[in-house]
């Protein structure tokens, strides 16, 4: 085999979706086997630093199969996957990542024949988008940089509060009973992932080797004014602080993070 | 726990299912492949792992080799996972320590045409349940005491026969009904098909067995208004229409709270012109004899109904047409009597009859097309419906003294409020929605509450009343037991990094996480149903989720990959 062969997995919750996928087995619809299936209960379930943590590992594609809406087995947890999946697919995104190598689609246990033309699909998908950067022995060093910190991001609970909390202030609005439009919503989350995705890389480029502003300006592409401002905030937060004074610059160091 | 702090020692069993595995999967390659895996003390092939035979083999491989993982890679966990955890049961495993690889259904059955790279995949499938498994821990199922108290929600015909029969087996009932009397949709029909009893005959039977049951306590002019717990220990408020409130302790639930009809207005002329009414009214008339100088009937069928809007058959209009316009024939023989229907759902072995039975009386059957509706124009002395009869390829015109139009079941507008207070599915027609349509037809997904009857989708009174027998049945079981294990696959907090945001509180769809009196959110386990929605959503990652960890699912991926964990 001279073809590229993608490795994609797939996150499939226990009632509808993996369902389906046994379906297409019963019924003997055949799908290319690129695909490895690990089972959730709910798609709901999916944690977004899992999925950027195995993007980060060379995973080619991730796609993550749920309920209909509206047939969820746990009622409402596919429009927390759907919640969770806009995050990782923002994060991905700014990572740099291929946006095709993400996909989320809905499969019910009926639905063997389109389970099996989804995978088909979506194989084909990653398949024309080559191997991933980050597969094989030399990862590429930048977009492996970023993908952590896009891990690290899904993992910081301010973007996993906001995400958390976001179905409730679109749909019933906040504690003081203002109603919250999806575009408001989006525009805040907006500045939260900018923000956190690039303190993450400050913080991750850092833990590289201590660095000036001006060094990590030039390392991360990164205006010196926003390296300042993300500096000031982390400093905050105790995850920086000042190594030494060279010339007349600090020097920044990462500490660790509880 | 033992099994936690010893190095794993996992067995692998991997099936041909006859040809449905090895032949396809090289499956001797894969046993191979499994010795090497790190962790694998054992592994072996079965020609069939879930016989008898092939279940003895475990045991065996569990005492000798002294195993405290098992793998199976064959078929589903989806059917089979249950027998191979008591398997272990049996052996003195913890059936948690359990995991399986599909090579079957989501291997050898889907790439049927090529073998290599089913067998790689295979390979992977077992490499990736190993990596779980190695992470596994033992878990224990709680066990909890049953309240023998069942509630019946809906007091028709559905909710009777529950509650008499769970009243026979010796269990007390309370029974809740909205209106003021019980009997549900029966009160409104008259005559039944296939055999047209009286409907009220059969209903004054049930309300005397369940008004003199000594088990059942009736709360008419009721609604539940609030339910809190879990199976086996439901609290429970019922308010009456007064707003007197009562609280009560019971063990099951069963939903019985009936569908309605739709009313067609705007359709058909329906609101606007007295001559057309509804099927309901027409069983009205045919009571009263209110039907002078009706001589010509049009009955247009799927009104409202497998529509964009509701795509749904609603089943029983069908039979219910034919009934009635055999009841206006025999009431009067030389009446004109139409059915204008889209398909003609005649389901049963005992109502293709009714349809025999109609055409020999000299009703008419008309098939319209979904794309060509019947046009109804009132006029001063009779209405006129011009139809597109795809039989004849031409339009014809009847004109007639009464229009009755055929409208579907439809969910009851308060199932939405139940369905929020219950944490029970509605479908996405607006009915309940059962577990598995095919596994679990009579349960809820929520353990200890059960749903039968028009609640669930429209059906006659033949098909209701075994559904109602089954759902008391069900609810019996555990009832009958006094004590049941609830599942172990339910998330847990972790004090110390829970800050009390109560994100997790809000995103439970079943309530079973509250904060505490220190503030700290506590999952109450025998309510949740492990779907890990708040563990994946906990902002300071405080949650663990049982048996589907973030270790366990990342262990499995990175094997996907190759490699080890890392």
């Amino acid at each position: 085999m001279t073809e590229f062969e993608p490795r994609i997995i797939g996150f499939l919750c226990n009632w509808c979706s993996y369902a389906g996928a046994d379906l297409a087995g019963v019924s003997r619809f055949q799908y290319p086997p690129n695909i490895r299936i690990i089972r959730v209960m709910c798609s709901g379930r999916v944690d977004p630093p899992l999925v950027l943590g195995l993007l980060a590992e060379g995973v080619d594609g991730i796609l993550i199969t749920g309920c209909h809406i509206g047939d969820c087995h746990y009622i409402s947890g596919n429009l927390q996957t759907k919640r969770k999946f806009t995050l990782i697919k923002r994060l991905a995104e700014k990572a740099g990542l291929e946006p095709g190598r993400l996909r989320l689609e809905w499969v019910s246990a009926a639905e063997g024949q389109r389970f099996a033309q989804l995978v088909k699909e979506f194989t084909d998908q990653v398949r024309v988008l080559g191997s991933s950067l980050l597969s094989g022995d030399k990862p590429d060093p930048d977009l492996l940089l970023n993908m952590r910190a896009a891990g690290a991001a899904a993992e910081d609970s301010r973007l996993r509060a906001l995400v958390g909390k976001e179905e409730k202030l679109v749909s019933e609005g906040n504690v003081y009973g203002e109603q919250i439009t999806q575009e408001d919503f989006d525009e805040v989350m907006t500045g939260a992932v900018d923000a956190e995705f690039a303190r993450h890389r400050i913080r991750l480029a850092l833990l590289e080797e201590p660095m000036s502003v001006k060094e990590l300006s030039e390392r991360l592409g990164m205006e010196p004014r926003r390296v300042v401002e993300h500096i000031v905030a982390m400093r905050q937060r105790g995850w920086v602080d000042t190594q030494e004074i060279r010339g007349s610059s600090p020097i920044y160091r990462a500490l660790e993070v509880p | 726990m033992a099994e936690k702090e010893e190095a794993p020692r996992v067995g692998v069993f991997v099936c041909h299912c006859g040809i449905n595995i090895g032949g396809f999967v090289n499956v001797p390659t894969v046993v191979e492949y499994a010795n090497s895996i790190p962790g694998v003390v054992y592994a072996e092939a079965n020609l069939y792992t879930c016989s008898s035979d092939g279940i003895d083999k475990i045991k065996e491989a569990i005492k000798k080799h002294n195993l405290n993982r098992v793998v199976v890679a064959s078929c589903t966990p989806r059917t089979h996972e249950p027998l191979f955890q008591s398997t272990c049961e049996e052996a003195g495993l913890n059936k948690y320590l359990f995991e399986m690889a599909n090579i079957r259904d989501q291997c050898s059955w889907v790439h049927m045409h090529e073998p290599e790279e089913a067998t790689e995949k295979a390979k992977d499938l077992v490499r990736m349940a190993v990596a779980k498994a190695c992470l596994l821990s033992p878990q224990e199922e709680p066990e909890i005491e049953v309240n023998p108290v069942a509630l019946v929600i809906g007091g028709g015909l559905s909710g009777m026969t529950s509650a008499m029969s769970l009243a026979e087996q010796g269990f007390k009932v309370h029974l809740v009904e909205k209106q003021s009397e019980l009997g549900g949709m029966l009160l409104r029909l008259k005559k039944l098909f296939p055999l047209e009893q009286e409907s009220s005959a059969i209903l004054k039977q049930k309300i005397e067995a369940v008004r003199s049951n000594p088990n059942i306590r009736v709360y008419t002019n009721s609604k539940v208004r609030f339910v809190k717990g879990f199976v086996g220990n439901f609290d429970v408020e019922i308010e009456s229409q007064k707003g007197e409130v009562e609280s009560l302790g019971v063990g099951t639930i069963i939903v019985a709270t009936g569908a309605d009809v739709l009313e067609p207005k705007g359709l058909y002329s329906y609101g606007e012109d007295k001559r057309v009414v509804t099927q309901m009214q027409l069983e009205e008339m045919l009571e009263t004899g209110d039907l002078k100088g009706v001589h010509t009937v049009v009955m247009i069928q799927c009104v409202g109904s497998r529509n964009e809007e509701r795509p749904y058959c609603s089943r029983i209009c069908c039979n219910e047409a034919l009934k009635n316009a055999i009841l206006l024939k025999k009431s009067d023989a030389s009446r004109e009597v139409y059915i204008l229907y889209r398909d003609l759902q005649t389901y049963e072995f005992y109502y293709p009859s009714l349809e025999g039975k109609a055409r020999d009386l000299g009703v008419k059957l008309i098939r319209y097309l979904k794309e060509m509706p019947p046009q109804v124009s009132p006029e001063e002395d009779s209405v006129a419906i011009k139809v597109f009869t795809p039989l004849l390829d031409e339009e014809m015109t009847i004109k007639a003294d009464l229009v009755v139009l055929s409208t579907p079941l439809i969910p009851r507008e308060e199932a939405k409020e139940l369905s929020r207070i219950l944490k029970v599915p509605l479908d996405s027609n607006g009915f309940f929605m059962e577990a598995h349509v095919k596994l679990r037809p009579l349960d809820f997904a929520t353990d200890g509450i059960f749903v039968c009857g028009t609640a669930h989708s429209p059906k006659d009174v033949a098909e209701s009343t075994p559904q109602a027998l089954g759902a008391a049945s069900r609810a019996s079981i555990p009832m009958a037991r006094g004590r049941l294990r609830t599942a172990a696959i339910t998330a847990e907090v972790d004090e110390s990094r829970c800050v009390g945001c109560g994100v997790c509180v809000e995103l439970c769809p079943y309530n079973a996480i509250q904060k505490d009196e220190k503030g700290i959110a506590r999952v109450t386990g025998a309510v949740c149903k492990g779907c890990g929605v708040c563990g994946a959503s906990c902002p300071e990652r405080a949650i663990t989720m049982h048996h589907f960890t973030n270790e366990q699912l990342e262990s499995q991926g990175i094997a996907a990959l190759g490699r080890a964990a890392p």
